[in-house]
């Protein structure tokens, strides 16, 4: 066969079988995805449907029962809505009052029913133009 | 002090605007002003060296009128953490970039001051671009020296997760990762600008792209390693965007370094050479926007800050300009040769681009797919891990099969015959290691870790067949043994074997990687000190627990003891334990609010675990603890209501009285140490068996080496004797020809 | 204090970036020689590269990757190459000493 059709060849197989694969990550990435939702979004959500859900650790909601984590989550704009949260599983190290978290999960009966190891906590803010400062922390003395 | 290292960043600034300008007018064939430039570079350098002095100064003895020390540091930090804590702030992390990029183009410029005549004026120009970019964003947006008045008493620290020297060394690795790749871009746009093609612009180039490589790889490297060393979570790689944003340039870096090779020999792919490095640095660019910008949830993510805005707009002007450029160039590009077979090295570079990029491409898809989603449906909609792993690993297999082809295969082309004879050994030693694993193990359980198995296999196979017969051909060639050829093999050619050996450390790290996480056990035990369970062949109990209060760095351990016994034998013990910390950064403030205290706040406040590990060649067993603190709630919240009546009516001026009340405070939670003691509540263990995992380690180790092997400049000496004996021979057969 | 230091370094960073401003035209003259010489070492450095391919193919053929005809026509088109670039390496010497500006 002449070289040239032979290149040609192989390069249209290669954009066609690109393409393919292209349209089959498009595809599947729409149906494998979670919605991200804030708490506002899913005080009245539909039950069996899974979303991850970013939001405010509320201050003061953190309670240990056993082996699950109980806390409530508050949007990030607006703390006047808030959502309580179940949780089981790792609990990442920065996981405290008003950090910021994303935790992937279903909403049963108003609670957010989280996926085991599904918390995901970020590290404070490191680029926040503030000093926070906390004069009044416990001192520990030998 | 602060003053003068702000007035250097004002002439720093100046001097970068005087170099571009400079440069510019330069090519016009005015050397003096190219070589002015060139000094401006090298006073450009000098002068962010002292900025960086005289803040790291500031970090060492801990000058509170200084915001960035203000808010990363404090008297209580330790001094190699003080220094570090420079590149923990946007404004320092700037600084270093600038920094680098500096001292990197000190070094290029000064290596090429007696060539390149047309292309180093437009890669001074361009480098001195973002050199007056990056300073700019300082003096503009996010000033390191900025001063804070009423100095405050006190810093907020650095961040207890950061305290680790991995955590330490990680920023600097990844900045001199993507600024390197800022000199071939340079190079490769200055070769566009004046239609010089040929590959002088990459042979000049080529050490710094592989310093870049290299750097970056470490950098990605270390993090995992941090990630699975320090984090209460055990793994090592979780697709997380600013993960992500490291990989890609490192990706398509690769495909750069094995394409350039093609260009160099050939004469091909000049077109997709230019594309790569562009998309290399843009990505960098990239991996540099987003850990800053807030746009993608993730863990990393440093908050909105006022930077992301115009670094979208440089890298929007970066992928713009150089595509521009690319298509108008497009006729001087394309070149007469074309690849003979697809039995040869070119064929297989290719299709080994085309993984890479492709692999760069999925993952650039599931990092911004927030983004996309939104763009169609009106959502953010986010892809997960298990997303990612199934879409990569496909790619990741057929990588590691060419990863052990190429090394084989010559250039232009080799027959069918010697083809089949070169794959036969390795293809067998695959087999028979498939054959193993599936008699011997449950690796067929994991049908596609089972195939990476193979491949890997293969491709160790097939280089060690390539240092054993290129070491023979030496031998036939040379004479000497073995030992000597297979050294006079990495003496003449670096860069090929040095490669090899990196190729073989990435086949480890891949094999690594697919049986940590296909074969991972994980479970999580609740026990109660005395009490014991089983995890695969292991019986862990709890022996005892532990605590410990360390003052100089305000905190409280709670830990245990657990001993560890294997088929009936002791086998090891574990220390896991969870640090609370006083204070740091961020929470709640502590005299009270909603269900606060300062006891209870000091508890659900910022925590770090210490993950207790065995480490051997075939796996580790890992282990991490949460205390269930629920026991002893009544108790913290008694010491909460007393030290509130203790500290009614007392003024938050009254500093010794402040004081009094934070001593006390520090007593009640000795109190609570000693209650734990006492009557330890039960604790929950993640335990997790992860076959191999040293393994990523080591091969992550051997590929550096490699990395460095190719990088080492062969000695000038050697060479000149080598070429004249060659010089006279090829004279004598011209002479007969 | 800090103002004499600022002041000092600007003059000195003037001073440094302003030098090859003020040459006269036999530093000029001294610097475009050594353009020329980078020349001569640019065909040098591409030397080197040919003879290191020409070795790299003849181990090839050596471990069996290339059949005794592939390795002939390879090797007389590196060769002759390579021939090209002493060529051009003797003429750009030639031009070197006599002054003559080399034409990049």
């Amino acid at each position: 066969m002449d070289p040239n059709v032979k290149r040609k060849i192989r390069l249209v197989v290669a954009l066609s079988v690109a393409v393919l694969l292209a349209v089959a990550l498009i595809y599947t990435s729409f149906s494998a995805s979670s919605q991200a939702k804030e708490p506002s979004d899913l005080v009245h959500a539909s039950p069996g449907q899974s979303y991850e859900m970013t939001g405010v650790v509320v201050p003061g909601s953190i309670h240990h029962h056993g082996s699950v984590l109980n806390f409530r989550v508050e949007d990030r704009d607006n703390s006047k809505v808030s959502i309580p949260v179940k949780y089981r599983g790792e609990i990442p190290d920065p996981f405290t009052d008003g950090r910021e978290i994303v935790v992937t999960g279903s909403v049963v009966n108003g609670t957010f029913m989280a996926d085991r190891d599904s918390l995901i906590t970020k590290c404070p803010s490191k680029y926040t133009t503030q000093a926070q400062q906390d004069p009044q922390h416990v001192i520990i003395t030998n | 002090m602060i003053t003068l290292g702000f007035a250097c960043l004002i002439l720093a600034f100046a001097l970068a605007i005087f170099a571009a300008v400079a440069a510019l007018i330069g090519t016009r064939g005015d050397r003096r002003f190219v070589d002015s430039s060139r000094r401006a570079v090298y006073a450009f350098a000098a002068l962010l060296t002292i900025c960086v002095i005289i803040i790291e100064a500031a970090f060492a003895r801990t000058d509170l009128s200084l915001q960035v020390v203000a808010d990363h540091s404090s008297t209580t930090t330790p001094i190699f953490y003080r220094f570090t804590a420079m590149w923990s702030s946007q404004e320092g992390s700037l600084l270093l970039w600038a920094w680098v990029l500096s001292l990197t183009s000190s070094a290029v410029l000064f290596a090429t001051r007696n060539k390149h005549r047309e292309l180093a004026p437009w890669a001074t120009a361009i480098l001195m671009g973002l050199g007056t970019f990056f300073t700019g964003l300082m003096l503009f947006d996010a000033n390191p020296f900025a001063r804070l008045s009423p100095v405050p008493p006190e810093g907020v620290g650095l961040e207890p997760l950061l305290r680790h020297p991995a955590m330490a060394i990680h920023p600097p690795m990844l900045y001199t990762g993507y600024v390197f790749w800022a000199i071939p871009f340079a190079f490769a746009i200055a070769a566009l600008i004046t239609r010089r093609l040929d590959a002088s612009w990459i042979r000049s180039t080529r050490r710094f792209a592989l310093i870049a490589w290299l750097c970056l790889g470490v950098g990605i490297l270390l993090g995992a390693r941090w990630s699975y060393s320090e984090l209460g979570w055990g793994g090592y790689w979780g697709w997380d965007p600013v993960e992500n944003a490291s990989l890609m340039p490192w990706l398509v870096g690769t495909a750069f370094l094995h394409s350039i090779m093609v260009q160099e020999r050939r004469g091909m792919l000049r077109v997709w050479n230019v594309t790569l490095i562009c998309m290399t640095f843009s990505l960098a660019l990239l991996g540099t926007f987003l850990v800053r910008s807030g746009i993608l949830e993730s863990i990393h993510a440093f908050g909105e800050s006022t930077v992301g805005g115009p670094l979208l707009v440089l890298i929007g002007v970066v992928i713009v300009g150089s595509t521009l450029l690319i298509v108008s160039r497009l006729p001087d590009l394309k070149s007469e040769k074309r690849i003979e077979s697809l039995v040869s090295r070119e064929a297989i570079f290719l299709v080994n681009n085309l993984l890479l990029v492709g692999l760069a491409a999925v993952i650039f898809w599931g990092t911004f797919f927030p983004l996309i989603s939104e763009l169609f449906t009106g959502s953010k909609a986010s892809l997960a891990a298990p997303w990612f792993d199934r879409y990569t690993t496909p790619l990741a297999i057929l990588l590691v099969l060419f990863t052990g082809i190429g090394p084989l295969f010559a250039w232009r082309r080799v027959s069918l015959g010697a083809a089949r004879r070169l794959l036969a050994w390795p293809a067998l030693a695959a087999v028979v290691v498939t054959g193993l694993l599936i008699l011997l193990t449950d690796a067929d359980s994991h049908p596609f870790a089972l195939v990476m198995f193979a491949l890997a296999s293969f491709a160790l196979a097939a280089l060690v067949q390539e240092f054993a017969k290129g070491a023979a051909a030496y031998r036939s060639l040379k004479g000497g043994s073995y030992p000597r050829a297979l050294a006079g093999l990495f003496a003449r050619n670096r860069r090929r074997y040095g490669g090899y050996v990196v190729h073989a450390g990435i086949a480890i790290l891949l094999i690594a990687v697919a049986a940590s996480s296909s074969f991972q056990t994980s479970r999580d035990l609740r026990l109660r000190p005395g009490q014991s369970a089983t995890v695969d062949h292991y019986t862990i109990k709890y022996a005892k627990p532990t605590a410990e209060i360390s003052a100089p760095e305000q905190r409280l351990t709670f830990g245990a003891v657990l001993k560890v016994s294997k088929d009936g034998g002791p086998y090891a013990t574990l220390y896991p334990s969870r640090n609370y910390y006083s204070g740091v950064g961020g929470g709640t403030p502590v005299t009270g609010g909603p269900g606060g205290g300062p006891i209870r706040s000091f508890f659900e406040g910022e925590a770090t675990s210490e993950v207790g590990r065995k480490t051997t060649v075939s796996g580790d067993l890992w282990t991490s603890m949460i205390p269930d603190l629920g026991p002893l709630n009544p108790l913290i919240n008694k010491s909460d209501r007393k030290l509130e009546q203790i500290g009614k009516g007392v003024s938050p001026k009254n500093m010794q009285a402040q004081q009094a009340l934070g001593a006390l405070q520090g007593l009640a939670v000795r109190n609570i140490e000693q209650q734990y003691l006492k009557d330890p509540p039960p604790a929950t263990f993640r335990v997790n068996v992860n076959p191999l995992v040293t393994w990523i380690w080591v091969g992550g180790a051997i590929a550096v080496i490699g990395g460095l092997v190719a990088i080492w400049p062969a000695p000038e000496a050697r060479r000149r004797r080598v070429s004249d004996v060659y010089a006279a021979r090829l004279a004598r057969e011209l002479g007969r020809a | 204090m800090e103002i004499v230091l600022a002041v000092l370094i600007v003059a000195i960073v003037v001073w440094f970036v302003s030098v090859p401003l003020r040459r006269t035209s036999e530093q000029e003259a001294a610097a475009t020689q050594r353009i020329e010489d980078s020349r001569v070492a640019n065909l040098e450095a591409a030397k080197e590269a040919k003879y290191r391919e020409i070795r790299d193919t003849e181990l090839d053929r050596e471990q069996g990757k290339l059949s005794q005809e592939d390795w002939t026509r390879q090797d007389a088109e590196l060769r002759r190459d390579a021939v090209k670039i002493l060529k051009e390496l003797d003429e750009a010497k030639a031009d070197a000493g006599r002054g003559v500006p080399a034409e990049r």
